[in-house]
């Protein structure tokens, strides 16, 4: 490593670290700095905002509890027991995976909501005049938290138990440890890891939950739906001290979370070959696992089927029937015809594209430095690409929102509220996470001495990194951009707080056309949203898995 | 050496964190000779690698090459060529793309030059192959013809045989030497090996905490060692105390084992047990185990002694006094 060379390192990370902190942390410490100086102690005395809180925190956890209790023993099913269709169905499992955030609400709301297919059928099977149930409250998100959040579990523990190794379980039986007891004392343990690491992103996740919340919560608020509402009602420096809250319980959280995961002992002991599945012994309970597998992935799929069936239901036509009378296909058509109904679509597109190219490039830049030249900035930097993560999107959305909905040059602050740049850059933030972590697995685990090669057979700096870095980094920058454009381009969090009419995404065309109670139309947006993030995933997988 | 240096060292020095990894290195490398680089890990063999690659920047010191002071010169305008240890080769590029990487030119010309490099490691018509489909020793050739398509002035060779399999070293270790001379190549690689260093090094440099200890043909190293580490370190070696060895009280004598000789004379200085005895050939090493607990090694005709034996032996050439304990 050349003098000159650190020195361009330098330079080049403490412009990456003034640019992270400018958009990342800069928009936290102004919303912290205008919450203090309102009246903190009237919201503190307040107990509605308590309420919100105390619901926030409950919901998270409640949330974790769920998704453990689903996760954990299906991951357990499929990786420790062989029945017929277990490859298909254990991929099946993680369908809920494809569907973004408001897209699997809608779904929600149009298989269990009050006027969805379940109330309707129920209500025809024993002739009701009124839905029996109303889908509000805690209890339905919930439901929508433990359908979409069981997957993390449900993937991490498979990942771990394929990394355990058979002959730690063989040594715990030979020293006369029955299942159960193995279970407990050895298998439980070396999953811990694992099993935090699922807790921490099933706890973050439904802590920043919006979607469910604020079409679900009705009058059951918790911080994310207080703080919108509190901001659309104009209180803003109410709105300050709940984001603050929200702030502090989510790295409270974080920490708290972190520290449960402990050293990668899994990984440090983890040397042998994994247990084989092993077949399930009678036959009728074979089967019996079958069935309840093929029962299970059916549920799973319900919501996206519902969606793609109400997508086909033209505006008005169905009314009180159990299943709609008509089918067409006139709501995609609006959408490619109606310029109204296309422009959120290429909105999004180009929002997420440029948002996902920025974000992938920050990334391979923060590669470079933090793993390539070990800036002195590599911790800053990493904190920074991790921050956007551990924050919910809402606070972001506030931050951005006060901190570029004035102009004060000298205070690095512009207007940018209101104007096309918004959205990307709230995109951009999100998806740091995202890229960054991606790009930098996949830059610890590439070998310097190829860059090395490039350079003594004479490639200068863009054509090493062209013809040697990105393409060998491909699928952690597939997977990793992937990702960030699955997330953008379904966003709704954000957006619902810094969109303009012109740059609507496709998230608000949704809601929108919901309150018009335009139904098939919501429905087709969802489709589209959720066959191109499958697509984009898959195409992500695809490109990553090559060579 | 003929026609003086072709490569020049002078006086190198790099130092990590506090630790000199490297320290007024001088070494002269002439027109198409090989030197070897042998130490132990952490002898500074690699950083110096590195250095005339280019990877790392000297704090004192110059590289001279052909007359050009290439110290302060990028790798990629060094034309310097490196084979890494474990090759580095491009995994997304098939191995003619790896081995046209480094050229200039393209079309036909650079089509020639591939295929001209790879005949020249036994490699003809492998151009489309993935290089994940390569064995390793396939792998190193591929690697060779990539860092010598370009040309280069130099040479650099980071342990080319450690990730071979055993019973693929001594034959690649030939291919590699002959391709090496085809090219007629300055040359300097590392190595922890004596063997390899010997074999392929027409001069070897040992290197111990990042300082010349000697440098000169292997010969040289193993009769004339001109420290106790070189002594210690190539060929095998007994440490003996030195009043014994017809030296000063309190110094010690290194001593090979075939400059043991068993004797039957009462008066023989060093005497003991064997307790192992190692064929090589129709000689054998005798390790004996004196009565203070100490042991040596004797090289005698096999039929010398039997374990069990108790055995004298006297000294008959000291490679080397030092003062000191042993």
């Amino acid at each position: 490593m050349s003098a000159g060379r650190r020195g361009r390192g330098s330079v080049a990370a403490a412009l990456l670290v003034a640019v992270l902190a400018w958009v990342v942390l800069y928009p936290l410490l102004i919303v912290a700095a205008d919450a203090l100086r309102g009246d903190v102690l009237a919201v503190v005395r307040s107990r509605a905002e308590w309420l919100a809180l105390w619901d926030s925190v409950w919901i998270a956890i409640a949330s974790v509890a769920l998704a453990a209790a689903i996760g954990v023993p299906l991951a357990f099913l499929f990786e420790r027991f062989d029945f017929p269709g277990r490859g298909v169905l254990g991929a099946l499992m993680a369908l809920p995976a494809v569907l973004p955030p408001l897209v699997g609400v809608i779904a929600f709301l149009f298989l269990y909501g009050e006027s969805g297919f379940v109330a309707r059928a129920v209500m025809a099977v024993f002739g009701l005049r009124e839905a029996p149930w109303r889908l509000q409250g805690a209890g339905a998100i919930l439901l929508v938290h433990a359908y979409s959040m069981y997957v993390y579990f449900y993937l991490f523990t498979r990942a771990g138990l394929a990394r355990l190794d058979e002959s730690m379980l063989e040594a715990a039986a030979s020293l006369g440890a029955g299942r159960w007891r193995t279970i407990r004392r050895v298998t439980l343990p070396l999953l811990r890891p694992v099993l935090a690491g699922a807790a921490l992103l099933t706890f973050m996740t439904a802590l920043a939950s919006f979607s469910a919340p604020y079409l679900f919560g009705g009058s059951f608020r918790v911080l994310t739906t207080q703080i919108v509402a509190t901001k659309l009602n104009g209180d803003l420096p109410t709105a300050m001290v709940e984001t603050l809250a929200l702030t502090v319980v989510a790295l409270a959280g974080y920490a708290f979370l972190r520290l449960g995961e402990g050293r990668g002992l899994l990984v440090a002991v983890g040397k042998g070959t994994a247990p084989r599945p092993r077949r399930i012994a009678s036959a009728a309970l074979r089967r019996l696992t079958a069935a309840a597998g093929w029962g299970l992935a059916a549920l799973l799929l319900l919501p996206h089927l519902t969606l793609l069936l109400v997508s086909l239901v033209p505006d008005g036509t169905w009314t009180t029937q159990a299943l709609p009378p008509r089918y067409t296909l006139a709501n995609f058509a609006a959408l490619v015809t109606e310029a109204e109904r296309l422009r959120p679509l290429l909105n999004s597109l180009w929002m997420a594209a440029v948002a996902t190219a920025a974000a992938v490039a920050a990334a391979l830049l923060a590669g470079h430095l933090v793993v390539r030249l070990r800036a002195r900035l590599a911790r800053p930097i990493e904190w920074l690409l991790t921050l956007p993560w551990v924050v919910p999107g809402t606070v972001l959305a506030i931050g951005l929102a006060t901190t570029f909905g004035v102009t004060r040059p000298l205070a690095g602050r512009f207007v940018l509220v209101g104007t096309a740049l918004i959205l990307p850059l709230a995109y951009f933030v999100r998806s740091l996470p995202l890229t960054g972590r991606a790009v930098l697995a996949g830059y610890r685990q590439l070998d310097p001495a190829l860059e090395e090669a490039a350079q003594s057979l004479g490639a200068g700096r863009w054509k090493r990194l062209w013809r040697v870095t990105v393409p060998v980094l491909r699928p952690a920058l597939a997977a990793g951009g992937g990702l960030a454009f699955v997330t953008a381009l379904g966003d709704f969090v954000t957006s619902v707080l810094l969109y303009t009419y012109d740059t609507r995404p496709i998230s608000i065309e949704i809601l929108s056309s919901l309150r018009l109670e335009q139904v098939g139309a919501a429905a087709a947006f969802g489709v589209v949203l959720m066959a191109v993030s499958a697509a984009a995933l898959g195409v992500g997988a695809r490109v990553g898995g090559t060579r | 050496m003929s026609g003086g240096p072709f490569l020049s060292i002078q006086g190198l020095g790099k130092t990590f964190a506090d630790r000199p990894a490297v320290a007024d290195l001088t070494l002269e490398v002439g027109r198409g000779e090989v030197l070897a680089l042998l130490g132990p890990s952490g002898s500074g063999k690699t950083t110096t690698l590195r250095l005339l690659a280019g990877f790392e920047t000297p704090d004192t010191g110059r590289i001279v090459v052909a007359g050009e002071d290439v110290t302060d010169v990028r790798p990629e305008a060094r034309r310097f060529g490196m084979v890494f240890q474990h090759y580095a080769l491009f995994p997304h590029l098939d191995v003619g793309a790896n081995v046209a990487f480094g050229l200039a030119f393209r079309g036909d010309v650079q089509a020639r030059r591939v295929a001209e490099v790879l005949a020249m490691v036994d490699l003809a018509g492998y151009e489309r192959r993935a290089v994940g489909e390569l064995s390793g020793g396939q792998q190193q050739r591929v690697a060779l013809a990539r860092s010598l398509a370009p040309e280069p002035r130099v040479l650099l060779l980071d342990e080319p045989l450690s990730n071979l399999d055993p019973s693929l070293r001594e034959r690649t270790r030939k291919e590699l030497r002959r391709a090496i001379t085809r090219v007629g190549i300055t040359t300097v690689f590392v190595t922890h090996e004596q063997e390899e260093a010997f074999d392929l090094g027409d001069r070897v440099a040992v290197l111990h905490a990042g300082r010349l200890e000697q440098v000169g043909t292997p010969d040289d190293l193993y009769d004339a060692p001109a420290t106790p580490f070189v002594a210690r370190f190539i060929g095998r070696v007994n440490v003996l105390p030195g009043e014994r060895a017809g030296g000063a009280p309190g110094s010690v004598a290194l001593v090979r084992p075939e400059a043991l000789r068993f004797t039957g004379d009462a008066s023989a200085p060093f005497a003991g047990t064997v307790t192992e005895r190692r064929f090589v050939g129709d000689r054998a090493y005798f390790v004996v185990e004196a009565a203070d607990g100490t042991s040596f090694e004797v090289l005698a005709p096999h039929g010398a002694a039997v374990v069990g034996d108790t055995v004298r032996a006297v000294v008959e050439n000291v490679l080397f006094r030092e003062q000191g304990a042993r």
